[in-house]
């Protein structure tokens, strides 16, 4: 018992987090709906406010559009802002600052102006919280320059990823699945950073390559598991960072093992999964001795009813099962 | 065989075998298989390539003798010499 | 353009050893290319008249055309394309005459129906296989890189031919051993056997043998520990093939790789086919040819890609012992040390004699230690009568 290392959630670690970011820079603040008194809508802040008061635990009001870009103007002039938005979806509603602001005013200010904000987003479905707070929009976000997009999917990169993303002069998205914040696991201590450029292998495998990021990563581990038991070798590339993509990683897992499954719980039309398919048969055709295979969200809008839900998530028996299509396919 | 001569043909079989070697700088009493780092198939060729040259039948027991380009000049001279005894 | 080893992409065109409008037949060398692995002869495995020759100097890729075998009605139709630079692979002609390629190439046009995953594609291109004519076990029936695999003859895993002249980079040739010892140390486990054997018989008559042959002719003690290999792998053939994706596949003969160390820099191991069936003295002649053309750069593809074992000898002047690296996909390599002289017993008494250790390193995917140890008692006997081999 002495000789483990702490376990902690992963809604512990990025509580952990904000704590360090607000001790160790006072230009760090929080802003969002509900962070404060209610302690945030999956209660990563709670207690928060009473440890560093009103000034820096900022409750706002019901507008995304506003205290997002108020996040953008406190980034601008110096602060060192953290936004939390509820979720993926309500985030659409500062869509234009995010994208028409945040991400292009260092571009067009010809570097005058940094935006060193980050934004805290709540993503995914599972919760049985149905079609409006369910989603998995992330992968709109890796479509615009200028941002950087995180999805921590380990409480080791929950704990970490948020020092790194305040450390960049550029906005940065860090998505935090729902499903997530109950994962439990120990943290070991030698580790106090991480990288926010790189892909991980969360598991070695030689026989086909799973890539997933967020709770994707979780499920395809899973089906790696599954997968072991019938004798497949599967590697698992756990994403991480989700723009700039590292792409070097996935093509040197597709030499490796030559068969890939693309794992996205958003909707596979236009979808990250497509981006990351087409990078595979631009730069790695040469290299594959199976087709691509994904593993989507069902193009439909998420069911409130549970078994639905259920259905219309990638689950690890469909992801090992498009695994196994590709290394016995007879 | 004059000894020059026969320099002359020793320094020519060893520039086939051991293109990279020098074997100029070579000293008269080095053993050939360490200074050029021949194998016993360079060797071989070696004297294959002597016998070929100079039409003398160098038996197995006397190979020892060739390992050593002075070794090799003096055998040479003494065999040429003992086969134009017998011609002449 | 052939392929003489997984690495390599494209060779450069050096020479043309044949004109345009010769006859040319199975078997001859045409041409000689340049690669980063020195400058190999391409030989042909068609009949008819040669035309059409991309120039000297042209780099192509693997698996391109580098000329037109025809029946001799003069140049192919008007409409010929122009040789392609770029692309790995060429489209198929189904109504063109064969390409010149390192292996047979295939009698039939492909089919479109065949599906053939993309790096099985590249690496049949690179065998010189025709992959449409290979049974696809891959999703839909596609023909994937481990069907390509299985249908090619022993590749050979570092295959280099090194011309200290021209074309030969040391720096490129450690790369390529680099990378396939590294894949034979990472994927075969190996076991090692050793056994010193007492060559006295096997010795005194090569002298006797040698004292009536002319110079030319004798044989060197490495012929005799050649050919007592091959006899014994005849004995023992779970050592001689290879094992590709972890099936073992009997070689169709016992060519041995005879494993030559190059001036400068480097080793190749060019195949002595059909060891085993040949007579000492022309064993002898093949050996002494392979290394002549080793280190003067004139090896064909043919036998830099077909060994099925590889047996190296320290010669006079090596160590007493050898733990050698297998080749993959071969299963086996036999090493000899130096021949040395040793205080050894025969009928309860101490004398002086030759000895000989001879090591095994093999595959224990495919065999394990009681066969090796079979292979090397075998060549023990087999040399104790040095007149039946």
């Amino acid at each position: 018992m002495s000789e483990a290392a702490a376990t902690l959630t992963y809604r512990e670690a990025c509580k952990q987090a904000l704590r360090d970011a607000l001790k160790a820079d006072p230009r760090t603040f929080l802003m969002g709906e509900d962070i404060g008194r209610y302690g945030g809508c999956y209660a990563v802040t709670k207690g928060l406010l009473e440890e560093f008061g009103e000034e820096r635990i900022r409750d706002t009001p019901l507008s995304e559009s506003a205290y997002v870009g108020a996040g953008i103007g406190a980034a601008m002039a110096g602060m060192r802002p953290i936004v939390e938005i509820m979720t993926v979806n309500f985030s659409l509603l500062a869509l234009d600052q995010i994208v028409n602001n945040a991400a292009t005013i260092p571009h067009m200010s010809g570097g005058q102006f940094a935006v060193p904000l980050v934004i805290r987003i709540a993503t995914g479905g599972g919760r049985r919280v149905a079609a409006q707070h369910s989603h998995s929009l992330e992968g709109w976000y890796a479509h615009i320059p200028g941002l950087r997009v995180l999805a921590p999917a380990t409480v080791e990169d929950a704990r970490w990823m948020l020092a790194a993303a305040l450390v960049d002069p550029n906005p940065v998205l860090i998505f935090e699945h729902i499903m997530l914040y109950n994962v439990e696991a120990p943290l070991d201590p030698a580790v106090t950073a991480v990288d926010i450029a790189h892909a991980k292998i969360r598991r070695a495998g030689s026989g086909v390559t799973l890539i997933g990021y967020g709770n994707g990563l979780v499920k395809a581990l899973a089906a790696a598991e599954q997968l072991a038991g019938e004798g497949v070798d599967a590697e698992v590339i756990d994403l991480r960072v989700l723009r700039p993509l590292d792409t070097p990683t996935i093509l040197a897992s597709v030499v490796k093992t030559r068969r890939v499954v693309i794992v996205d719980e958003g909707w596979r039309s236009g979808s990250l999964s497509a981006e990351i398919g087409m990078r595979i048969a631009e730069q790695g055709f040469f290299d594959l001795d199976a087709p691509l295979r994904r593993v989507c969200g069902r193009e439909v809008p998420m069911p409130y009813a549970p078994h639905l839900e259920d259905a219309a998530l990638p689950q690890p028996a469909d992801i090992a099962a498009a695994a196994r299509s590709l290394v016995r396919p007879t | 065989m004059t000894e020059t001569d026969s320099k002359i043909l020793i320094f020519e079989i060893l520039s086939d075998l051991a293109p990279e070697a020098d074997p100029a700088t070579l000293a008269g009493d080095a053993d050939l298989r360490e200074e050029l780092d021949l194998d016993s198939m360079d060797f071989m060729n070696f004297v294959v390539a002597l016998h070929e040259r100079t039409g003398i039948d160098i038996p197995e027991a006397d190979y020892g003798e060739l390992r050593t380009r002075d070794g090799a000049v003096a055998y040479l001279a003494r065999a040429t010499q003992s086969a134009g005894e017998r011609h002449g | 353009m052939p392929a003489l080893g997984a690495d390599m992409e494209s060779g450069t065109l050096a020479e043309w050893l044949v004109k345009p409008g010769d006859r040319v037949k199975r078997g001859d060398v045409v041409a000689v290319v340049e690669t980063q692995k020195g400058a190999i002869e391409v030989e042909i495995f068609e009949e008819g008249v040669i035309s059409e020759f991309v120039p000297v100097g042209t780099e192509v890729p693997v698996g391109s055309v580098l000329a037109y075998v025809g029946g001799g009605a003069g140049p192919r139709a008007a409409a010929a394309p122009p040789i392609p630079k770029p692309p790995t692979i060429p489209p198929p002609k189904p109504s063109a005459p064969p390409l010149i390629t390192a292996a047979p190439p295939s009698a039939a046009a492909p089919s479109a129906a065949v599906k053939i995953t993309p790096v099985a594609r590249r690496r049949a291109a690179e065998l010189g296989i025709d992959a449409t004519a290979l049974k696809g076990t891959g999703v839909d029936g596609s023909v994937t890189l481990a069907d390509v695999e299985a249908a090619a003859p022993a590749a050979p895993p570092a295959p280099a031919a090194p011309k200290p002249r021209a074309g030969f980079d040391p720096a490129e040739m450690r790369k390529a051993i680099a990378a396939a010892m590294v894949r034979a140390k990472r994927e075969i486990p190996h076991y090692y056997l050793s056994h010193t054997i007492d060559l006295g018989a096997a010795l005194a008559w090569l002298e006797h043998f040698n004292a009536a042959q002319a110079v030319p002719q004798r044989l060197l003690p490495a012929a005799l520990l050649l050919k007592a290999s091959a006899l014994a792998l005849r004995e023992v053939p779970q050592l001689n093939g290879t094992c590709t994706d972890g099936v073992f596949r009997q070689g169709d003969g016992i060519h041995a790789g005879w494993a030559i160390s190059l001036r400068g820099g480097g080793l190749v191991a060019p195949a002595i086919r059909d060891a085993d069936q040949r007579p000492l003295a022309d064993l002898m002649a093949a050996m002494r040819d392979l290394v002549q053309r080793a280190r003067s750069g004139g090896l064909r593809a043919s036998e830099l890609s077909s060994p099925t074992v590889t047996v190296t000898s320290l010669g006079e002047r090596g160590a007493e012992s050898v733990t050698a690296i297998i080749y993959p996909p071969q299963v086996a390599i036999i090493g000899f040390g130096t021949i040395l002289t040793r205080p050894w017993v025969v009928d309860g008494a101490v004398v002086a004699r030759p000895v000989v250790t001879v090591s095994l390193a093999a595959d224990h995917r495919v065999t394990d230690g009681h066969i090796g140890a079979r292979l090397l008692s075998t060549i023990e006997h087999l040399l104790q009568e040095p007149a039946t081999l």
